[in-house]
């Protein structure tokens, strides 16, 4: 055989392939941008955009107290979100996600006001009754063959009745349980924001450092130390940033104080870390990754396909089981309406915002914090401007179909500069 | 000619009301490759999948190594040292080189996948094969040409100790300098000793690098033959109508 052996425009040794320095880093990222990857970008940018209209339209916005306000507002939506994107990551949908959190509302509030059970016997039966909705979700889907679309629709329907069921047609539970109302009503004592805020930068910064020197100590190739330094010294900015924020006094009350970090924002920070340690670190999330992206390869390859799905139905369900605590804390109580009208589609739009495609395989759960906290804003300042509902249904519409088209657009760059 | 590494005997397969393979035979021997021809629909890639654990076999022996041996999974399959590269590329598009090398088998530490040992092994097993055309095992598989993907499902099925490759056409996409690649990694992994089936509709290509033939014909094994025994006009004979001269199928009836 006398062969052509190179293909000119890339024929180049796997080590002479580096991009030195950051210039090449930077041109790096800008190619993939380009390509149809574009990340958190939307999603940051929608964040700096909303800032600047709302701060300028009303400058309460851009206050202590809101920014309070917003972080326990987005916790719900961000939570549930998270949850939607391990069934959106394998091209699925469920559209039951809303009013399974208000299912296991009503058993949190039965369970607490009705029973007189301690918190956490109230939260393990909001969980389990997530868990066993999700494994019927993903029985159907993966099992039975019927689109998730059509199960989760029938699911939304089936929920809201059942919400009503066991709400005895409608009345409302009031849940007084002192350390479910904590986690959507009270702050750390500034002290531990800061304490918080320190472990996670440092915690941050060890594990990127580890990284680089198990790559390094491998002869791998590793990021730019300016890279590294950047992302962490970003991320202590930030994190102090909004600690120094939320620490100030925001009560009018001199007799009063109400200051420090959400209780919120500790817990869906571990979610955050959870949930992103189990789809990039473990064999499982790999899995959860192939699947979406190509079912039949994944089977080749010899996962258990089914399983997978299943577990991603029961994954969603159960943070929404976490949602709908939220939810029931947030309101100090649980009526009809928990989890219902708009819960879901803020959920959607909010992993799709942050860059979870709807058509599988791309996608993080950091998405639904960020792309969460894009939706409350436009909520929140929305409500500040005084629009009325019918703008604010049309406008989250609008910002909906915006994050979709993006993700639409981004996989036909992505499809042509293949 | 030693033990065979691969010997299928007699093996039957039906989708519902349609055979589409019948009492095939199939050998192949290590250090070989055996090019697999046949029309379109003659039941290439449905043997290629019966032998990788796809589909379950109807009936037939399947050894290897000259021991019988059963296999119902693509796992089974894989810890038998057989691996396949499917016409319809099985890679996942949105995982990158390494990710797709090592699907179903990460390297892990504990709970966490151990990301620098797979990225180290996934290198090597491309430098092995001489494979200089990707720029970074770190490329998402939705960036790269037809041949660089082509490249990368080949070196999946190489890194697993495997000592059986099939290749169902592996060059059908690809232009005339990326064949040619392609078509010399398969030598060569026939030359480091592992028994490769090669599936193409390419003469040249199978005559380039084919040290058997074996030839399908409406789901029947019409001849298995040395490839400098043969020539391509024979080869194209057994490929349209199962016969050619001596060689082939016996007329119709006495075949079965
Ligand atoms: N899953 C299936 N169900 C039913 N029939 C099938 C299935 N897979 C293949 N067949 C049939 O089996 C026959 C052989 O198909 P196969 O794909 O093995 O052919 P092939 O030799 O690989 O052809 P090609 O050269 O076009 O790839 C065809 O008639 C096809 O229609
Ligand atoms: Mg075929």
């Amino acid at each position: 055989m006398s062969a052509v052996t190179k293909e000119p425009a890339t024929a180049v040794a796997p080590q002479a392939a580096r991009d030195e320095g950051i210039l090449g880093y930077l041109r790096g990222y800008g190619q993939k941008v380009r390509g149809g990857d574009m990340g958190a970008l939307p999603a940051v940018l929608g964040l700096l955009v909303l800032c600047v209209v709302f701060g300028l339209a009303r400058p309460v916005f851009l206050t202590a107290p809101n920014f309070a306000n917003l972080l326990t507002q987005a916790g719900p939506v961000v939570v549930i979100a998270m949850g939607l994107v391990f069934v959106l990551l394998l091209g699925e949908i469920d559209l039951s996600a809303g009013y399974t959190s208000g299912v296991c509302a009503a058993v949190l509030a039965i369970m607490l006001t009705t029973h007189g059970y301690p918190w956490y016997v109230g939260v393990a039966a909001a969980l389990a009754t997530g868990l066993v909705i999700g494994l019927l979700l993903g029985f159907l889907v993966a099992k039975v063959g019927i689109p998730s679309f059509v199960v989760t629709l029938a699911a939304f329907l089936g929920f809201q009745g059942t919400v009503l069921w066991l709400l005895d047609e409608g009345t409302n539970i009031s849940v007084r349980d002192s350390v479910i109302i904590s986690l959507e009503n009270e702050y750390l004592s500034p002290a531990v924001g800061w304490g918080l805020a320190a472990v996670t930068v440092l915690g941050f910064a060890a594990v990127q450092l580890i990284q680089q020197r198990n790559r390094r100590r491998r002869g791998l190739k590793a990021d730019l130390w300016q890279v590294v330094a950047f992302r962490v010294i970003g991320l202590a900015v930030l994190v102090g940033f909004a600690v120094a924020i939320l620490n100030q006094e925001r009560s009018r009350n001199p007799l009063f104080s109400l200051k420090g970090v959400p209780i919120i924002v500790p817990v869906v920070g571990v979610l955050l870390l959870l949930w992103t340690f189990v789809l990039r670190r473990t064999a499982y999330g790999r899995h959860i990754y192939a699947v979406g992206g190509n079912k039949e390869a994944a089977r080749r390859a010899g996962i258990a396909v089914d399983r997978i799905r299943i577990s991603a139905f029961v994954i969603c369900s159960s943070m929404a089981a976490v949602g709908g605590v939220l939810l029931a804390s947030q309101a100090r109580s649980v009526d009809p309406n928990t989890g219902g009208s708009n819960v879901l589609l803020y959920a959607v739009a909010a992993a799709v915002i942050g860059g979870t495609s709807l058509f599988g395989g791309k996608g993080r759960v950091l998405d639904a914090v960020l792309g969460g906290l894009v939706i409350t804003m436009i909520i929140n300042g929305m409500g500040l401007v005084g629009w009325s509902s019918a703008y604010k249904y049309i406008a989250t519409g609008v910002v909906l179909l915006l994050a979709a088209s993006v993700d639409a657009f981004s996989r036909r760059r992505a499809a042509a500069s293949s | 000619m030693g033990t065979p590494l691969l010997e299928l005997r007699g093996i039957n397969k039906s989708f519902g009301p349609v055979q589409v393979l019948r009492d095939v035979a199939f050998t192949v021997q290590p250090g070989e490759v055996t090019a697999l021809v046949g029309d379109n629909g003659a039941g290439k890639s449905t043997l290629v999948k019966c032998i990788g654990g796809i589909y379950p076999i109807d009936s037939g022996d399947y050894l290897i190594e000259g021991k019988q041996v059963s296999v119902h999974s693509p796992r089974d399959a894989a810890q038998l040292g057989v691996e396949i590269v499917y016409q319809d590329l099985a890679l996942c598009d949105n995982l990158d080189i390494v990710q797709n090398m090592f699907l179903g088998r990460e390297r892990r530490s504990g709970m966490i996948l151990d990301e620098p040992t797979m990225e180290q092994l996934a290198s090597e097993t491309l430098a092995s094969l001489s494979v200089r055309t990707v720029k970074s095992v770190r490329q998402q598989v939705s960036s790269l040409s037809g041949g660089q993907r082509q490249t990368v499902a080949i070196a999946k099925a190489v890194l697993w100790n495997s000592k059986l490759v099939i290749l169902d056409e592996p060059t059908a996409a690809l232009g005339v300098a990326q064949t040619a690649q392609v078509l010399e990694l398969v030598r060569r992994l026939a030359d480091n000793g592992l028994a490769v089936v090669l599936i193409s509709h390419n003469m040249n290509d199978v005559f380039a690098v084919s040290d058997r033939i074996a030839a399908l014909y409406l789901g029947r094994m019409a001849a298995q033959v040395k490839t400098t025994d043969v020539t391509h006009a024979q080869v194209v004979e057994l490929i349209t109508s199962g016969r050619s001269g001596a060689l082939g199928l016996a007329e119709e009836g006495a075949a079965a």
